[in-house]
């Protein structure tokens, strides 16, 4: 499977995507932001690449802030 | 009338004492909540929102769901723009700190209790303009008072929903109808009011609203904080504080966004799963059956405290003009002399003096030497009314 991730600010941001897409079909699962794309500690939520233009309407939708979708 | 509440934890210490302080901090807790506290610690309490591993990221789930469930009980839009700290006196400070500049002007009541009156004294001293409106005697507030006070540089109206000295209710939705006329801010400390009066920042529109944990929304101590309405940008609400929050860890400058520039160190995550708890209990029991409970008893100690000769009874005197905090005196015995024999001799524990509130009981009479107060909360019963005021009645008897 090829997988993205929705990079956020603050973990904060990260667990208000996840009860977004909570209610839908779509798979996420937050994970460490991987090493290549930030220095952060931080957390990121890892998404299939087939969803990802869903999850960009349902976010732009949303107020939920973040800061981009990377595929990795 | 249901004389008491089956099931509930019972308002009595193990010694059988009356616990008749709930404003200052409520006692006893649902169980619920002790229970929810323990199995976080025991399960999921890393650090929130620090590391990436799932016991971490639970501990960031329990916080953030706390978040949600504050901002749907106060009527935020936004679950981020909740800010927590230690209690609401963090949540006031950063609110005035934050916002007010030297040159500023901001309005304020007679009734306030210290976290507002120190933190606009402090700023006084650097350059920020206050005036104090004059409430009545009974403690109440005329709108129309504030408005006449608006001046070019006024930049804010900061008012307690109700006061932790006598319960009176100040009318915060016309004060915010006039902070919206004015282009002002308005800041309201609901320390008193949150969980037991309906407050919501979107219909009442409040700009900011100030709320602490461990009063009548029954969760533990250590936790409140500020909800900062969308009226207010981000830029000019200056963070009290600057340190580790887990995010953008490669940049030593503050973060800018929500919570986060506000929200340095490790937070009290024991504390808000307790308070997720209460909130949840909150939502079960019902705020409107809350403040049915608390105003019947609150109606029947002030019937009885108007039947007992010798108590003055300060405040509107009318249960639904007030929460259930009642203030009096036993006429020519101190408050603390009251205070030490219903605790002593009677078992009743309350709080005599000036309860953090000079201004307050200026207004209401009482300054310098206070007054003891009743602060009655969901557990209390008809009983608990009953045996606080046969002792007052004694102590009172005695005095004659
Ligand atoms: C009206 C009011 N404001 C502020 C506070 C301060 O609350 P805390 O000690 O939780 O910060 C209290 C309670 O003491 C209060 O009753």
């Amino acid at each position: 499977m090829s997988y993205a991730v929705i990079l956020v600010d603050s973990t904060s941001h990260a667990v208000r995507i996840e009860k977004l897409l909570a209610p839908t079909d779509i798979v996420c699962k937050l994970i460490p932001v991987p090493r290549h794309l930030s220095s952060d500690c931080g957390v990121c939520i890892r998404i299939d690449q087939d969803d990802m233009e869903r999850i960009r309407q349902l976010l732009d939708q949303s107020n939920a802030p973040f800061r981009s979708i990377e595929v990795i | 009338m249901k004389r008491s509440n089956d099931g509930d934890p019972s308002s009595r210490t193990p010694e059988g004492a009356i616990y008749l302080d709930n404003a200052a901090t409520s006692w006893p807790k649902p169980p619920e909540v002790v229970a929810a506290m323990r199995e976080f610690q025991e399960t999921s309490a890393a650090n929130p929102g620090r590391s990436g591993h799932r016991m971490s990221i639970q501990a960031a789930r329990v916080v953030y769901e706390t978040r949600q469930a504050v901002a749907d009980l106060l009527g935020a839009k936004d679950p981020l723009r909740v800010i927590f700290g230690l209690n609401i006196t963090d949540g006031l400070n950063l609110a005035l700190h934050g916002l007010l500049k030297s040159g500023d002007h901001v309005i304020t009541s007679s009734m306030e209790h210290n976290s507002v009156m120190r933190p606009l004294r402090e700023l006084v001293r650097k350059g920020v303009e206050m005036t104090q409106v004059t409430c009545a005697p009974d403690g109440t507030l005329e709108p129309k008072m504030v408005e006449r006070e608006v001046k070019p540089n006024t930049r804010m109206i900061v008012l307690n929903h109700a006061s932790n000295v006598c319960g009176t209710l100040l009318p915060i939705q016309e004060v915010a109808r006039i902070a919206r006329n004015n282009g002002l801010l308005f800041l309201v400390d609901a320390a008193q009011t949150a969980g037991v009066l309906p407050v919501d920042m979107l219909d009442d529109h409040i700009d900011l609203l100030g709320f602490t944990g461990h009063k009548s929304l029954y969760g533990p101590m250590g936790n409140g904080g500020l909800l900062v309405g969308e009226r207010v940008d981000p830029g000019e609400l200056h963070p009290m504080r600057q340190g580790g929050t887990g995010s953008r860890s490669e940049h030593e400058e503050q973060p800018d966004f929500f919570p986060d520039c506000y929200e340095s160190g490790t937070p009290n995550a024991i504390g808000l799963s307790g308070l997720l708890a209460a909130l949840s209990w909150l939502g079960e029991r019902g705020v409107t059956n809350i403040r049915a409970h608390e105003e019947a008893l609150c109606a029947e100690l002030l019937d009885g405290l108007a039947h007992i000769r010798g108590v003055e009874v300060y405040g509107t005197r009318d249960a639904k003009k007030q929460t259930a905090t009642v203030a009096f005196n036993i006429r020519g015995m101190e408050p603390s002399t009251v205070g030490l024999r219903l605790d002593e001799q009677h078992g009743v524990l309350c709080r005599v003096g000036l309860h953090c509130a000079p201004s307050a009981h200026r207004t209401l009479g009482t300054f310098p030497y206070g007054c003891v107060r009743f602060g009655l909360g969901v557990f209390n019963t008809f009983d608990d009314v009953q045996d606080a005021l046969k002792a007052v009645h004694q102590l009172a008897r005695e005095e004659r």
